[in-house]
This record gives structure tokens, C-alpha cells and sequence, in this order.
């Protein structure tokens, strides 16, 4: 799920990642975004991949890569280690999601959320016409072998920002290459948000 | 933005600068109390020292291992020169002996200059950070300000970490490999296995055989079991399966023999005593817990176990990584999938050296950032 737009989802977390700073990346793969924001925002980055296979890449690419599992991963940085805590396209592949944000937000001033929307309308026509689990470009998984295990929109996200009194201080919705701002709920394929803990 | 940017040089080397040396130290002071007087130290170069003498890294041998550790022969020969890892085309590469060795530097084979006979059993109990300490005196010696990374595994890797904690701002990186900050019962009672091999061999005389018959039944033993734990039940499949050498030898039995008594010819019972001794007693907590022990280290760390690394298991290397991690030091880890258990860091290193060369490469990167002025034209 994770390189759905490519580069594109750099230049978007590159918009929103603050020159100079400290990064932890979890599930950064092989590093991409990393040495992406290494190279453009010399950025002090960390990064957690659970593949072997990646891992090594990530490493052999020069990023600081720890091979382990993002969800206990995230428990053991102390807090406000990070300046951004980055999950780009798979909040909705971890077993205990809010546990995750907290802990972002725990070790992290900042989290960076990137998620395929569930709310797309493409997503509803699919369910809607077919009567079946949706595919689509943005979920092209069948049930029975897809990695994602929670199904959320951007309204849902919202809700659970204001539920946890997240401040969301940006989002940035995009549908093809195009950033959008009507109707995001219906229209945005990824939505990214830049979420602060309250107070 | 980055102020340097490094080009990787294009350069095709046929051969790389190698120098052999032995360097006498007037004193060494031990953790036991006692000061060693005189002391040497064997020790062997790889590639060129830089003028900004910043591309230095000290590589650091395993229990039975010796200064030579790169071209022919060496024991980390595919690991170390032009192109390879620890690439001499651009970094100056150096190993010694350790401590309580017996291939050049100073160990319970050597005279006793008191008694003008071996030390043997006399020689004065060794630990880890004696053998990094006389290290310093050599890097001193040769008036390195700083190391770009210490590296090794197993043993090797103790003296990286024991390097890292006891001079944080002498390293720019570490590469600890299939090692531990503390040995565990297993390890212990193989070697204790060993030395037991070794005492009771009557040849072995309470360590007073030199210029007589060496304990080689004893030594050859140890050895044997040794190999063992350093592969794995795949490894040992592979390599032998249940193969005959002879009609009532199998093919492993003459391995291990053979790999037994050829050790013979080149170690020494009493520096297989005093060395295994200074790992088992290495225990970095007893200086602290880990993470307070890295609490202010501004030293970069790759970390690298092996899955079928039985001898040193992947969950000693993560507790060093949980500690770094705990401090948020920056520590890059991979249990990379091998084959050939302990031994993988010597023979299976495809990925090990996609692993070294990306972390050294940044870690060079960072250290001319760090010199910053009249570093860009470091050996262009």
C-alpha cells in the first residue's frame, strides 16, 4: 500500500516535515522516505521495518533501521524523542490502531497519519453495486488475503482526533495527483494529517 | 542542507597498502591491579591513513583470530580491501592482537621479564577492557584522533561495545556482530568445557609445557567443541550429513579432528585459558544498567545477529539494541536470515557487506560534515 503514489507521498510529508528535525518513521521499508527527507530536509531519521529484506535495503541505503515490529516498537523511544512520528499507508494494517497514534503522539511532538480514505466513492459504488467486500485501485486486496484489518474514512479519523483531543493542525487530501479540498470524505483516495497531542 | 557531498571514487585497485608491525608500550595498567611493563603489541594496516586522519577504522578479531585480518590468509580476507566492506580504497584499516594473545602481542607465552622465563599461568588475570585499553595505547601510538567505526564480531564485538562505552568520543560508529554484553550460562559452559579439555590433558603441566610437549589432546578438544557451537545443525547437514570419510570415520569426525589439531600448530592452551576467561567475565551491567551506559553517546551503532546463530541468539544483541534504542541513540539493527550459525559473520557475509558499506558510507558522510572545513579534499 505503502508507495500507492510514490514519490508523491514524499513531496506531501515533505510539505509538512520541518527542516533540521528529528523523524521516526515506522514501517519505513526500505527507507525511501528517510533518505528522501535525509537528502531534501536534513532530517535526523530513524527508521522501524518488520522485513528482513528491507530492512537490510534501508540500511545499505545509509538509514538508521531497526528491524522489529512497529507496534512494540514504538513503546520502547523515550518521550518527545521525535520531532514527527511518520505512518504512511498503514494505520489500517496494525492491530491495535489507536494504541499506535497514542504512542506516536507519546514519543513524537507531532504524528504524520497517510491513509487510503474507506470513504472514497469508489469504495461505496464498488460495495453498493457488487454487494461484496469492495476492490478497488485503493483496496485492490480480496478479503481473504488483504493485509488491512481496519476500514476507515476521514470523518472517522476526525472523530477519533476530537474523541482524543488531537489538535489537527494540517490535512491534505488527494485524489490521483491532484490535491483536493471539496468533499474530501467522498473524494480524497489518501488523506494525510498532521495531528498534535493536546496541550 | 548537507555542506559536503561525497563522491563514491571510482577506483580499480589491484592490490591495497598492507603493513605488518610490532609496537613495544612501556606499561599497560591492568583491571586486576597489576601493571604489565613491558608490552607489546602485534599489529597489521590496510589502505592509507587520510591527511584529516579522520577515515580510520579499527577492526577487531574474535577469540581465536590475529592481527591478520585482511589479504591472503586473513580471517576477515572477504570482508576487508579495495571494493569490498571495509573498503581500503577509501578507509585506513587496522587490527591487532589482543591482549593475552599469541600471535605478536603480549600473552602468558611471553617472557616474563622478572624471571626471564614464559609467564605462563603467572600472567596476570585479563578482562576485555585491558585488551581495549592497550587498543587505545596503539591508536594513540598512531596518533589517530578519532576512529570513523570499531568493528567485530563475537569477541570482536565485545571490544566494539566495550570501545563505545569506554571512549564515546574517540568512535564515530560501532559494528558490534554476534555478540553480547554478557555472555550467558550456555557460553560460559562451553567454554568452561574447554578448559576443562585443556587442564586435564597431562601434558598440560599447570600451564608449564613451553619449550616441552604442549598440550595438544587437551587444546585440539577444546577446539572440536569450539566448531560445534560456532555452526549449525543445517550448516552441519549441508556440509557433512551423515557422509563416511572412511569406512569407520564419518566425514565430521575427520572435519573436527583435523580442525582440531591444526589449531594446535597456531594457538596457544595458555591464551585459550586467560582469553575465554576475559569473555565470560565481560559484563557491561556491571558497570550500570545498558541504557545509562549509552546515556550521552553520540556514537552511531550498527548492530547485526544471524538467525541460526545459536551460540550468541539474536535476543543478546537486541537487549543492546533496546538500550540504545531506550536513548533514542541512533542504532541501525538486522537479524539477517544465514545459514551457518556464529560462523555466519565470517563466511556468509553477502549481506552483512551491503549492510557494513551503506552504514559506513553515511558514517563517513557525517564525519567530513562534522570536520566540516578542509575535509572536501579528502582522497578524491
Amino acid at each position: 500500500m505503502r508507495e500507492v503514489y510514490g514519490r508523491r507521498d514524499f513531496a506531501i510529508i515533505g510539505e509538512l516535515v520541518e527542516a533540521g528535525t528529528r523523524v521516526l518513521d515506522l514501517g519505513c521499508g526500505e527507507g525511501e522516505l528517510l533518505a528522501w527527507l535525509k537528502e531534501h530536509k536534513n532530517v535526523d531519521g530513524r527508521g522501524v521495518e518488520l522485513t528482513g529484506a528491507r530492512v537490510q535495503k534501508a540500511i545499505a541505503r545509509g538509514v538508521s533501521c531497526y528491524q522489529g515490529d512497529l507496534e512494540s516498537a514504538v513503546e520502547d523511544y523515550p518521550s518527545r524523542a521525535f520531532d514527527y512520528v511518520i505512518l504512511s499507508q498503514t494505520l489500517q494494517e496494525v492491530r491495535d490502531p489507536l494504541r499506535v497514534l497514542r504512542g506516536m503522539l507519546r514519543v513524537g511532538r507531532r504524528a504524520i497519519v497517510a491513509f487510503p480514505n474507506f470513504g472514497h466513492y469508489s469504495v461505496r459504488f464498488s460495495m453498493l453495486r457488487s454487494g461484496c467486500a469492495p476492490k478497488t485501485d485503493l483496496f485492490p486486496y480480496d478479503w481473504w488475503d488483504s493485509p488491512n484489518i481496519h476500514f476507515f474514512t476521514v470523518l472517522d479519523f476526525e472523530a477519533l482526533a476530537q474523541k482524543e483531543h488531537w489538535r489537527v493542525e494540517r490535512r491534505i487530501f488527494v485524489n490521483g495527483h491532484r490535491k483536493i479540498t471539496l468533499l474530501p470524505n467522498l473524494l480524497a483516495e489518501i488523506a494525510v494529517f498532521l495531528v498534535a497531542a493536546a496541550g | 542542507m548537507a555542506a559536503v557531498h561525497w563522491e563514491y571514487p571510482v577506483m580499480v585497485t589491484a592490490q591495497m597498502v598492507t603493513e605488518s608491525a610490532t609496537v613495544t608500550f612501556d606499561k599497560l595498567e591492568l583491571d586486576c591491579g597489576s601493571t604489565l611493563a613491558p608490552v607489546e603489541v602485534a599489529y597489521e594496516t590496510y589502505g592509507a591513513l587520510n591527511a584529516e586522519r579522520n577515515n580510520a577504522i579499527l577492526v577487531l578479531h574474535a577469540f581465536s583470530g590475529d592481527a591478520h585480518a585482511a589479504g591472503e590468509g586473513g580471517w576477515w580476507g572477504n570482508m576487508i580491501g579495495p571494493g569490498k566492506a571495509f573498503d581500503t580504497d577509501r578507509y585506513f584499516v587496522i587490527c591487532s592482537n589482543v591482549l593475552g594473545g599469541c600471535r605478536g602481542t603480549t600473552g602468558p607465552g611471553s617472557m616474563n621479564p622478572e624471571t626471564g622465563c614464559p609467564w605462563a599461568m603467572s600472567f596476570p588475570t585479563i578482562t576485555i577492557s585491558d585488551m581495549v585499553r592497550l587498543q587505545k595505547q596503539l591508536i594513540d601510538h598512531l596518533e589517530i584522533p578519532r576512529l570513523l567505526s570499531v568493528s567485530g564480531g563475537s569477541m570482536g564485538g565485545m571490544q566494539a561495545l566495550e570501545w563505545a562505552v569506554s571512549y564515546p568520543e574517540q568512535v564515530a560508529s560501532a559494528i558490534p556482530i554476534a555478540t553480547t554484553a554478557r555472555h550467558s550460562a550456555q557460553q560460559i559452559a562451553f567454554n568452561e568445557v574447554g578448559r576443562q579439555a585443556i587442564m586435564a590433558d597431562p601434558d598440560w603441566c599447570d600451564g608449564n609445557y613451553y619449550g616441552g610437549k604442549p598440550p595438544a589432546n587437551g587444546l585440539a578438544l577444546a577446539r572440536m567443541i569450539g566448531h560445534i557451537t560456532y555452526m549449525s545443525d543445517q550448516s552441519m547437514r549441508e556440509k557433512f550429513g551423515r557422509r563416511l570419510r572412511t569406512p569407520d570415520q564419518f566425514e565430521v569426525e575427520s572435519y573436527l579432528k583435523y580442525r582440531g589439531y591444526k589449531f594446535v600448530d597456531r594457538f596457544d592452551a595458555n591464551s585459550y585459558l586467560y582469553i575465554t576467561n576475559a569473555m565470560d567475565d565481560f559484563d557491561l551491567t556491571t558497570r550500570g544498567a545498558l541504557p545509562t551506559l549509552f546515556e550521552s553517546s553520540r556514537t552511531r551503532f550498527l548492530l547485526i545477529s544471524f538467525s541460526s546463530d545459536w551460540l550468541y541468539p539474536s535476543y543478546q544483541v537486541l537487549e543492546i539494541v533496546s538500550a540504545l534504542r531506550s536513548r533514542n541513540a541512533d542504532v541501525a539493527y538486522c537479524n539477517l536470515e544465514a545459514r551457518y550459525g556464529h560462523d555466519s559473520f565470517l563466511v556468509e557475509v553477502g549481506e552483512q557487506t551491503e549492510l557494513v558499506r551503506g552504514f559506513l558510507n553515511n558514517t563517513f558522510k557525517e564525519e567530513l560534515r562534522r570536520g566540516n572545513e578542509g575535509t572536501r579534499s579528502v582522497r578524491a
